[in-house]
């Protein structure tokens, strides 16, 4: 079912924020910072966005979903848990042995997972397979795909890049999660990305600059990239590492870091507190 | 085996895809810029609305391929070996033999028999970084009918398959009704000889089987054994070779390191110990010449291997 109500999904966006600490917490392992920082896009593109139904995850005609920026998985997890693809409670084996929430989404183990993901650079080129795929099939479906802005350095997006403005993939909504933030520091600093906007645009994209955290700019945003024709759409989505959880906005540090018990209480509370306000 | 009328299995491979496409609507073709060469022009030309040629973005293709089987198609992709299983090789593993989705990794110009264009191009490390893939089958097909047996046969096979093939024209082997009883993952035993078993693979059968009627006037019974499925292996065929035969020879264009040859060893060494002797490049690199030129500097051509026997 389709959310609509602004509040009711930034509830949901901080529920699923809260299943992002959980499960880092218990695995004592995992990616928090880019994790927090797509809740607000994840959260959108299940309850509001995609052509999805939790009862049919193999339905072939369903929107598909791309994690390319696989790292992130406590967040499409926690997502997909929160819209009912399986048992809530399954999120505490998060990386455990014996568990199907692996390290990095394995599309062969989670129900909901449509493409396996980890190796950074790779999702993107599924995801022009999955839209030109559609468009033979005139099944119809939209491809979303999330690349983190330190993943951009690796050559095959770029290669990817090409191959969706040549076929015309206007079915292919990419999103940047552009959070200025890899492992060893400032995206501009470690890999020299600059005018990220400028490079995609040179690309043939309809590219579309956002607040990657005001569900309002969200919801319009994927409307706009809808009525594109012609192009494939990135949304460049201008987001905090880190979202939500005060103590880890915008460290790098935070990247593929667990909280210990002091840390994990204090932005459980802190999000309790959020939840509270909404 | 007739070797007046030669066939590369680069050229087998592109006819196949043509008549292959034509049963099944599913059948996507992906190159590289590569396909005068790969021979998915004859495909591309009669089906272009189910070619994608990608540019020089082998990573990319690899992609694209994995993302197009999760609709149900069946990529077929082409480049060389040493672009396919050499520079793309972690996108075949994370984004296909992983996932263990549907697409056919259809490699031309593997081995020094590529010629002329030298090591750059010479892959020769692709069986060994394709067989150590968990969900993948291997195979290297040895002439014409072999391989145009293999393009249809790997269609029925729901999961990723490393289909090795060759610039070089070879000898037709067999002909098509031979093929009516080929099975992927079976050897094919040529011969009933006792002295030795040349178990050898691609290229190197049509030279065994030189070699095997050189020595059979001299006196000497070999039997030559082709082994177009490298994984999974035929471990009751190379078992029983080892029992009945006095020597085991392997011959192959690839390094000796994780090639066919480690293949045999590895089952033998765990089955039933026994000697080895493995013909292939010796850890080196290749070099340019002309295939023929190249395959009796390497040792791996008939010659070579009936001096085995000297």
């Amino acid at each position: 079912m389709k959310v609509t109500n602004i509040e009711a999904l930034e509830k949901i966006a901080t529920e699923v924020r809260i299943g992002i600490i959980e499960e880092v917490y218990n695995a004592k392992s995992g990616h928090p910072g880019g994790s927090l920082s797509i809740a607000d896009i994840l959260t959108v593109l299940y309850f509001n966005q995609m052509n999805i139904d939790e009862k049919k995850p193999n339905d072939p005609n369903r929107d598909r979903l791309v994690l390319s920026k696989g790292h992130a998985s406590p967040a499409l997890y926690s997502v997909l848990a929160r819209k009912g693809y399986f048992d809530k409670e399954l999120l505490q084996t998060f990386r455990k042995i014996g568990s199907n929430l692996q390290g990095h989404p394995d599309m062969n183990k989670v129900p909901g997972v449509d493409m396996t993901t980890g190796s950074l650079g790779q999702g993107l080129s599924a995801s022009v397979g999955m839209a030109i795929a559609s468009k033979m099939n005139k099944a119809g479906c939209k491809i979303y795909c999330i690349l983190g802005d330190g993943e951009i350095e690796e050559g095959q997006i770029w290669e990817a890049c090409m191959a969706a403005s040549k076929n015309n993939l206007d079915n292919l909504c990419v999103i940047l999660d552009n959070n200025n933030l890899q492992i060893d520091g400032e995206v501009e600093k470690v890999g020299g990305l600059n005018n990220i906007t400028e490079k995609f645009l040179s690309f043939g994209f309809n590219v579309l600059n956002i607040n990657g955290h005001d569900i309002n700019s969200i919801i319009d945003v994927f409307t706009t990239a809808k009525q594109t024709k012609g192009k494939p759409t990135i949304i460049i989505a201008k987001t905090i590492k880190g979202k939500g959880v005060s103590f880890m906005e915008n460290k790098a540090d935070w990247h593929g870091k667990a909280p210990n018990e002091e840390e994990y209480n204090l932005a459980i509370e802190e999000l309790n507190k959020s939840l509270l306000k909404e | 085996m007739d070797c007046e009328n030669k066939v590369a299995t680069r050229e087998s491979y592109g006819k196949a895809l043509e008549k292959l496409g034509e049963n099944n609507e599913n059948i996507v073709v992906l190159d590289a810029d590569l396909s005068t060469a790969t021979k998915t022009e004859i495909f591309a030309k009669r089906f272009p609305d189910r070619f994608i040629n990608v540019g020089i973005a082998e990573q990319n293709m690899m992609g694209i391929a994995a993302g197009l089987s999760t609709f149900g198609k069946i990529p077929y992709v082409s480049t060389f070996a040493v672009f396919a299983a050499g520079r793309a090789y972690e996108q075949i593993r994370n984004s296909i033999a992983y996932p263990k989705l549907n697409v056919k990794i259809c490699a031309t110009h593997a081995g020094i028999t590529v010629g002329e264009d030298g090591a750059t191009h010479q892959m020769l490390e692709d069986i060994g970084l394709m067989r150590g893939l968990p969900n993948m089958t291997v195979m290297s097909t040895s002439d014409d009918a072999q391989t145009r047996w293999a393009v249809e046969e790997i269609s029925k096979i729901n999961g990723p398959v490393y289909l090795r093939l060759c610039r070089m024209k070879t000898p037709k082997i067999y002909n098509e009704k031979e093929t009516e009883k080929f099975e992927i993952g079976k050897g094919i035993q040529i011969g009933k000889g006792t002295d030795a078993s040349i178990i050898a693979t691609g290229v190197t059968v049509a030279e065994s089987l030189k070699a095997k009627e050189i020595l059979k006037e001299q006196g000497i019974n070999v039997r030559v054994i082709d082994i177009h499925t490298i994984k999974p292996i035929d471990k009751d065929l190379i078992i029983k070779c080892a029992k009945e035969t006095k020597r085991i020879i392997t011959v192959e264009d690839h390094n000796i390191i994780g090639g066919l040859g480690t293949a045999v060893s590895d089952v033998l060494s765990e089955e039933y110990p026994v000697k080895v002797e493995k013909m292939g490049l010796p850890d080196v690199f290749g070099r340019s010449g002309k295939a023929e030129e190249l395959m009796r500097y390497f040792k791996i051509d008939s010659t070579a291997i009936v001096n085995k026997f000297i």
